[in-house]
């Protein structure tokens, strides 16, 4: 492939890929990456042996696209033109959607999304309410293009805000429109990074470093691998601009070792962007040299925090270091360096081609433009929506999200991962950004938004974390390291029935103690979780403290299921499936647990059709 | 074994030392741990500390250090996957394969180990096996996902709601 050289060659390009593309011809985009536990790699497979058997080469276009949002109704497809979303396609579907959808091009009814509000069938995606009430920006490319052809980037404008920023700006021009853009980081902290990219620009030293960050940790958010499995080039084409307005001419992205398929594309793309002259030596014959390594983390939480990460980078132990000196001035190999989120880096293209005000446009105050999170746990509609910030969270849950699953009662959100916490019922109205989320006790985190019903426990919940955290924490510094431990023991006990008085006081002390003494954000914000919980379900503490009780029927210790006879039809599933042989009862009549036998495996409780199976 | 594959991946690192978290990613690819007399050897060819290549070893969780099978069972207990029955599959899949979390089967078939979140949030429970994702796994699934490995005709089926 002949390197692009110049703007205008770079524009004929596009317009040959333009230009050569069957507009006649129908398409149609399969997710291949998120729905893959769906199966999509078989409809993936029977689509391509069927096209290529039945001769429709000509008529339709396979593309195997990234993570289209709505994961609940994977394998999720849509065929152009019309906009025909088909969910829950498959293998089996595939031979009627090519006779019928793609050569007769009529709609097949079955394969449509229905609106469980007004119970009718939806044909188009875009007329969906999952998807009418979000706007995609930063992922507008994910699920519509072949994340692996860097063409189908190129067509749409991709890498013209490269060629803008790197023919047409000066690089403190490009620092200053993002920072009047008002972008914040991403991953968590949300620190301005206009602003951190100035400081790595003034900060001495001639090698400077641009690193994004995609060790997505958080347990429950995957917006990031979203982006990197489905838009590798945006990510690519951020990174180029910060580092031409930064100094840099090396960048690194760090990538979770879970994320098999994010590393394939990734590295693709960097192939394919350096065949085309976009990276590498003289990109588009300005000069300007860049080029990006991916390097895979080996499983540990802690190195999503930026000095771990460094550390980790330079093949070390992924241990943090205390800031006295940024990492702007002194990061990677003590180089000035930026870090971003992939998130972050994926926005900057948008903001280059568009202007920051049209980006401040969006958003509330002190946080613009939009963010994608990833919808969760017990809501009726799963996957990844990005909203604009300052959204409510109801709107969230009850409007995109369709409210919880099986009609059960809200409790809770947990937003910003083990380092956040959780949001209850009554201030669910607060609008979603990072600093409304702060005030909540919560954080905005990398995304991860985790709705809890009335059958999660609290004090369960913020065990989970702690015990998570507990193990990844890397035992560097005395606070997080024990601090943790002392608070998991404490947490088991109160689930298991051992809480004492005066718990929940010294839980909140230790919490202190290793907000203000840890040596980095993880062992700092890792009482959130227990603060959180503690400062808005106390009651839930006190029921598992002084009476022994988990209403929900979590802590096994705590409850005990029965069922209701007038519920029970005597069905004898929950009978024939229970591992200790504690119910007994006949055919078409109620049936009885023995209390004494039952090991409240929950196996009856999740089989039951008739809900009949209650907790006391 | 002969040390002529880790030769190879320690020159494609160019002996790096900064490279050692990718060299030993390498070479536990090749059979799915780390030897001890590979991880010596390393170090001495490196001239690193055995004390920091073991240090690398040790801290990150993707390293084993025992052999493991030849499928790997990764159990996500991310949030969502806790809040929705996690736990209950993993329970199902030590009783299966009669094998604790960390472990491997006598046979080397399996190993069973548990991850923090694969990024398949909406699927959950999620559990793979190898390179291959489940969603919406109840325990009631598991011992056909896992037959399917054992018998050797490959993933179990395609995706489930």
């Amino acid at each position: 492939m002949e390197k692009i050289k110049s703007s205008s060659q770079l524009e004929h390009y596009r317009e040959s890929i333009v230009h050569k593309r069957d507009v006649g011809k129908k398409v149609i985009r399969l997710c291949n990456t998120g729905c893959r536990g769906r199966g999509s790699s078989k409809v993936a497979e029977a689509l391509e042996n069927q096209v290529r058997e039945a001769n429709l080469d000509d008529k339709v276009t396979i593309k195997k696209t990234g993570c289209h949002g709505f994961c609940q109704i994977g394998s999720v497809m849509v065929i152009e033109p019309g906009n025909i979303l088909y969910q829950k396609v498959k293998p089996k579907d595939v031979p009627e959607i090519l006779s019928e959808t793609i050569v007769k091009g009529e709609v097949l009814d079955r394969l449509l999304y229905r609106d469980p509000k007004s119970g009718e069938k939806i044909r188009r995606e875009a007329d969906i309410p999952f998807y009418q009430h979000q706007s995609k920006t930063v992922s507008h490319n994910t699920g519509k293009i072949d994340p692996t052809d860097i063409e189908d980037y190129l067509a749409p404008g991709g890498y013209g805000a490269l060629d803008k920023a790197l023919t047409t700006m000066k690089p403190m021009g490009i620092i200053e429109t993002v920072e009047a853009s008002g972008l914040r980081g991403r991953g968590g902290g949300g620190f301005p990074a206009g602003r951190k990219w100035r400081s790595c620009r003034e900060a001495p030293g001639i090698i400077k470093y641009v690193i994004a960050n995609g060790d997505e940790g958080d347990p429950g958010a995957f917006m990031d691998r979203s982006l990197m499995e489905g838009d590798p080039h945006s990510i690519i084409e951020g990174m180029i601009i910060g580092a031409y307005a930064i100094g840099a001419h090396e960048g690194f992205v760090y990538v979770r070792d879970e994320y098999p398929i994010a590393v394939e594309h990734l590295s693709k793309a960097i192939k394919q962007a350096e065949s085309l002259g976009l990276l590498g030596e003289d990109i588009l014959g300005t000069g300007f040299d860049f080029t990006i390594r991916i390097i895979t983390g080996a499983g540990a939480f802690v190195c999503g925090e930026s000095t771990a990460l460094m550390n980790s980078l330079e093949g070390r132990v992924g241990e943090p270091r205390a800031k006295y000196v940024h990492t702007v001035e002194s990061g990677l190999w003590d180089r000035p360096s930026t870090l971003n989120n992939v998130e972050t880096w994926a926005n900057v293209p948008l903001i280059i081609n568009r202007g920051a005000q049209w980006y401040a446009d969006t958003g509330t105050d002190t946080s613009k433009g939009t963010k994608i999170f990833s919808l969760v746990g017990k809501v009726r509609n799963t996957g990844l929506v990005e909203v604009p910030m300052g959204i409510n969270l109801s709107e969230i849950i009850f409007d995109i999200g369709g409210g919880i699953k099986r009609d059960k009662k809200f409790k809770a959100v947990q937003t910003g991962g083990p380092s956040g916490g959780c949001i209850p019922m009554n201030k669910i109205d607060m609008p979603v950004d990072y600093d409304s989320l702060k005030q909540l006790g919560a954080i905005m985190g990398s995304g991860g938004m985790i709705v809890m019903d009335e059958n999660n426990c609290m004090v369960d919940t913020a065990k989970y974390f702690i015990n998570f955290l507990m193990y990844e924490s890397c035992g560097k510094c005395v606070p997080c390291r024990e601090g943790l431990k002392q608070m998991h023991e404490i947490l088991s006990n109160i689930c298991e029935g051992h809480g004492q008085e005066g718990d929940l006081e010294l839980l909140q002390k230790l919490a202190s103690f290793m907000v203000d003494a840890s040596l980095c954000a993880l062992g700092g914000t890792a009482p959130n979780p227990v603060l959180s919980t503690i400062s808005y379900f106390r009651d839930e503490y006190e029921a598992h403290i002084f009476d022994k009780k988990c209403r929900a029927g979590v802590c096994r210790n705590l409850f005990d299921y029965y069922i209701d006879e007038k519920l029970c039809n005597g069905c004898t599933l929950c009978r024939v499936k229970c591992p200790e042989e504690a119910i007994s009862g006949e055919k078409k009549k109620p049936h009885v647990i023995d209390e004494e036998k039952c090991i409240r495996c929950g196996i009856c409780f999740s089989l039951c059709k008739k809900e009949a199976v209650l907790v006391k | 074994m002969g040390f002529e594959k880790v030769d190879e991946i320690l020159e494609n690192y160019a002996y790096k030392h900064d490279a050692l978290i990718g060299i030993l990613q390498d070479v536990q690819r090749l059979e799915n741990y780390l030897p001890q007399e590979t991880l010596q050897y390393i170090g001495r060819e490196l001239e690193v500390p055995l004390s920091r290549v073991y240090y690398i070893a040790t801290f990150y969780k993707s390293f084993s250090l025992e052999p493991r099978g030849r499928h790997i069972v990764k159990v996500c207990l991310g949030t969502a996957c806790h809040l929705n029955g996690a736990v209950q599959n993993l329970e199902q899949v030590e009783r299966v394969l009669s094998i604790r979390e960390g472990e491997t089967t006598e046979d080397r078939m399996f190993s069973l180990e548990t991850v923090n979140c694969v990024g398949t949030c909406a699927l959950a429970p999620v559990t793979m096996v190898g390179e291959d994702y489940y969603g919406a796994v109840t325990p009631g699934r598991v011992e056909k996902i896992l037959s399917a490995y054992s018998t050797g005709s490959g993933s179990a089926e395609d995706g489930k709601d």
